[in-house]
């Protein structure tokens, strides 16, 4: 092959469509104005949509009496409160659902995935039988499921299933004994908050000593008697500052306690049994992808079993589980909007669901309420890479 | 002469290692944990598995056309029998289901043929089944052509609507899902910084304040006098969203794929589209095919939330039947058929992205 020999005349410039960084810049003014034109035009067909309908564009709204009640609210709430007040009801609904059921499905979903790996046959069998059945059922159903063909089909207040003659459930749902805190209650939490500190003193001691010394105490136990004991001892010493409500019969319905309504009870069950499955499958995988080199490693170093898991498997394999782990927690929280379909008071069932309808404001509610998952996930996404560039292996 | 002192006593012969007794005990027994761990396992066994085989089957009515049949405590199968039809094509005329068959044959025939690895012309079966049958089935559904009665969209319902949603979806996703993965990848910083918030946009909410917006704002997007489909509109929020998902799996393919080979490639003097089009894409899409058959899954469970904006899918339609006042109080068998069908498709799709991850694993696993 034959070199064809440069006979561009020197300062001769290449036209500029051959020029890649002209080309690019090109490009992406295209593209830019493409953008601008069609956000344009929709702005203009939404202007015009609203002044032909009569709507007034603005937020103005959020001071009005929203005048419909909340069957659940954390906060204060009455039907003469402002539409604004709906927005942080729905809210902290959605984060009380949200948080409750990361804690089971975590909880769940460890206990499964570790037990798909046991040796017992019959145990690993069960937990695959409950991966796959509930990680492939739409979980809408699943909550339709729980709502109407579990928790509506309940007996009435009078024949309530009751637990110990404390707890009762029934159609209109679960009925708790509530806690009355009694003057000097608050030194139990400030105990329980004094034993926390004091582990975490005690463990740093304790490992600066081991690695001076090569001596160590058994801390973890310690720790875990002095964070139960020492709020128990408080409790007993200021003599039992608690009272419990316990719910009664009274005519139709229970009075007194506290009352779990029967839509939060079947969001929240779907919610965590179909999130388990998969966080089940991301701490098996987790623990699988560590190489079996490592045990055998760790093994060959003569490190106890349990050491072996607590300092060698268990670190590796959280820096694969976390990441996948943190995005079903998001998944969970965005699942919760199901809510809607049978009525438990969420962001996206009372603000984006009443309130929409009653104000007519559609622009502005489904953007406040967008923003608020997208401000939940980007400052989970935030988390997430941090933890990576943390936890990342240095390779070079 | 022989010392029998000096010979050490006879030991008992090993505990057998094959056989199902020390399969149970190598298995089920080794240790009082876990023996408590099978006792247990067995309860709960027989807590679940015996009363739900009573009631699905032994006690269970088949029989019959109305709730009168239904004596027995089990469950009452008639109802879903009575309403079959309906779940699967939901109000589509009866005279016209013909066409809704011949869209379902070839749909599980195209399938069938691109997943089993022996058949042949597989890339000429995978052009027609993204270009050619959208519109065969499309002009098979709606009608309007060729004499065919017209069947509007709000006609459409049960599992059909649900593999429509979930099929077309999935075609539209894949195009733009490759484009807004090539854009993140760019070097360019205002196409990359485009293609990242669409996305992050998409990624960060609810499938159901999507389907809000689609069914809410999307008309107020439109210059006035358009209406749009209330089917199109579902399915445009449906795409839009499944699209940022299947940018998310590519993208993990393509950086699968090493760098060398786009340089290689480069060095061979292929333009941007050619590397792409014949060098990496190729390699990565490989790769992608477990990825986006789990998205398809996702995005097949997914499609049940377009009953909240009024459609009539699978569950849409059990739901619906469930309101009505001749046959109140079959929740539970409503709820179990639609359970078991969605977990039919669900389970062998996941099956089959298993069975693609070993085939395609050409790597060294230990």
């Amino acid at each position: 092959m034959s070199v064809r020999p440069n006979t561009r005349p020197a300062g001769h410039k290449p036209p500029f469509w051959r020029d890649r960084a002209k080309r690019a810049l090109v490009f992406q003014l295209l593209l830019t104005a493409a953008v601008a034109v069609f956000l344009f035009y929709i702005i203009g067909n939404v202007q015009d949509n609203l002044s032909a309908r009569g709507i007034t564009t603005g937020f103005g709204f959020l001071n009005n009496t929203a005048g419909f009640g909340i069957v659940q609210s954390l906060i204060d709430y009455s039907s003469q409160d402002t539409y604004g007040r709906t927005f942080v009801v729905g809210l902290m609904n959605t984060l009380l659902v949200g948080g409750l059921g990361v804690i089971a499905a975590t909880l769940v979903g460890f206990i499964v995935g570790i037990a798909r790996l046991s040796p017992n046959w019959l145990l690993a069998r069960l937990a695959t039988a409950y991966i796959e059945t509930f990680r492939n059922i739409p979980l809408l159903l699943q909550i339709f499921f729980w709502y109407f063909a579990v928790l509506r089909t309940l007996p009435s207040a009078r024949d309530s299933m009751a637990f110990g003659e404390v707890i009762f459930l029934n159609v209109r749902g679960l009925y708790l004994p509530e806690p009355l805190f009694e003057s000097g209650f608050g030194l139990i939490p400030a105990a329980f908050i004094v034993a926390i500190i004091a582990s975490i003193a005690l463990m740093v001691w304790n490992k600066r000593r081991h690695e001076a010394t090569g001596k160590r105490i058994p801390a973890g136990w310690i720790s875990l008697a002095l964070i139960l004991g020492l709020p128990l001892l408080v409790t007993v010493a200021t003599g039992v500052p608690i009272t419990w409500d316990i719910p009664e019969l009274r005519g139709f319905n229970f009075r007194g306690g506290f009352t779990v309504i029967p839509e939060f009870l079947a969001l929240w069950l779907a919610l965590s049994i179909y999130t388990a499955a998969f966080i089940a499958e991301i701490v098996r995988s987790g623990i699988q992808a560590i190489s079996h080199g490592q045990t055998e490693a760790a093994q060959a170093l003569s490190l106890p079993r349990n050491l072996v898991l607590r300092l060698v498997v268990i670190p590796q394999a959280l820096r694969v589980i976390i990441p996948p782990l943190t995005s079903q927690y998001l998944n969970l929280i965005k699942n919760s909007s199901l809510a809607t379909a049978i009525g438990y008071p969420d962001l996206v069932s009372v603000f984006a669901g009443t309130t929409l309808n009653q104000t007519g404001q559609a622009i502005e509610v489904i953007a406040m309420t967008m923003a608020v998952y997208l401000t939940i996930s980007l400052l989970v996404s935030m988390f997430m890479n941090w933890f990576n560039a943390r936890v990342a292996l240095v390779e070079r | 002469m022989i010392h029998n002192q000096t010979m050490i006593d006879q030991r008992p012969a090993p505990s057998n290692t094959l056989g199902p007794m020390a399969w149970l005990r190598a298995n089920l027994f080794s240790s009082p944990l876990n023996t408590l761990f099978t006792l247990v396992g067995l309860y709960i066994l027989y807590l679940l598995v015996v009363p739900t085989i009573q009631w699905a089957f032994i006690n269970a009515d088949w029989i019959g056309t109305t709730r009168a049949d239904c004596s027995r405590e089990g469950a009452c199968w008639v109802f879903v029998n009575a309403r079959f039809t309906q779940f699967i094509y939901g109000l589509y005329p009866r005279s016209e289901i013909w066409r809704a068959n011949i869209v379902f044959g070839g749909f599980f025939t195209l399938i069938a043929w691109l997943a089993i690895p022996r058949l042949p012309l597989k890339r000429w079966v995978a052009v027609f089944a993204l270009v050619g049958f959208p519109v065969v089935a499309y002009v098979l559904l709606h009608g309007g052509y060729f004499d065919l009665p017209r069947v509007p969209t709000h006609r459409w319902g049960g599992l059909m609507l649900t593999l429509l949603l979930a099929s077309v979806g999935m075609i539209g996703a894949l195009p733009i899902g490759i484009v807004l993965a090539l854009g993140r990848r760019s070097n360019m910083p205002i196409v990359k910084s485009f293609c990242v918030i669409f996305i992050e946009f998409w990624r960060g909410v609810p499938l159901i304040t999507v389907l809000f917006m689609a069914s809410v704002m999307l008309p107020l997007f439109l210059p006035s006098g358009i209406s749009v489909d209330r089917l199109v509109r579902a399915l445009i929020g449906l795409t839009l969203f499944q699209s940022a998902y299947m940018a998310e799996v590519i993208r993990g393919g393509l950086q699968a794929i090493p760098k060398g080979q786009e340089e290689a490639a480069a060095a061979l003097g292929m333009t941007y589209w050619k590397r792409m089009g014949l060098i990496v894409l190729p390699q990565a899409l490989k790769m992608m095919i477990p990825g986006i058959v789990n998205t398809f899954i996702s995005l097949f469970k997914d499609t049940t939330l377009v009953m909240i904006i009024g459609l009539f899918d699978l569950l849409g339609i059990v739901q619906a039947a469930l309101s009505d006042s001749n046959w109140l109080g079959f929740s539970l068998e409503g709820y179990v058929f639609a359970a078991f069908v969605f977990w039919i498709f669900c389970f062998s799709m996941s099956r089959y992205s298993q069975y693609l991850e070993r085939k395609l694993n050409t790597g060294h696993k230990r």
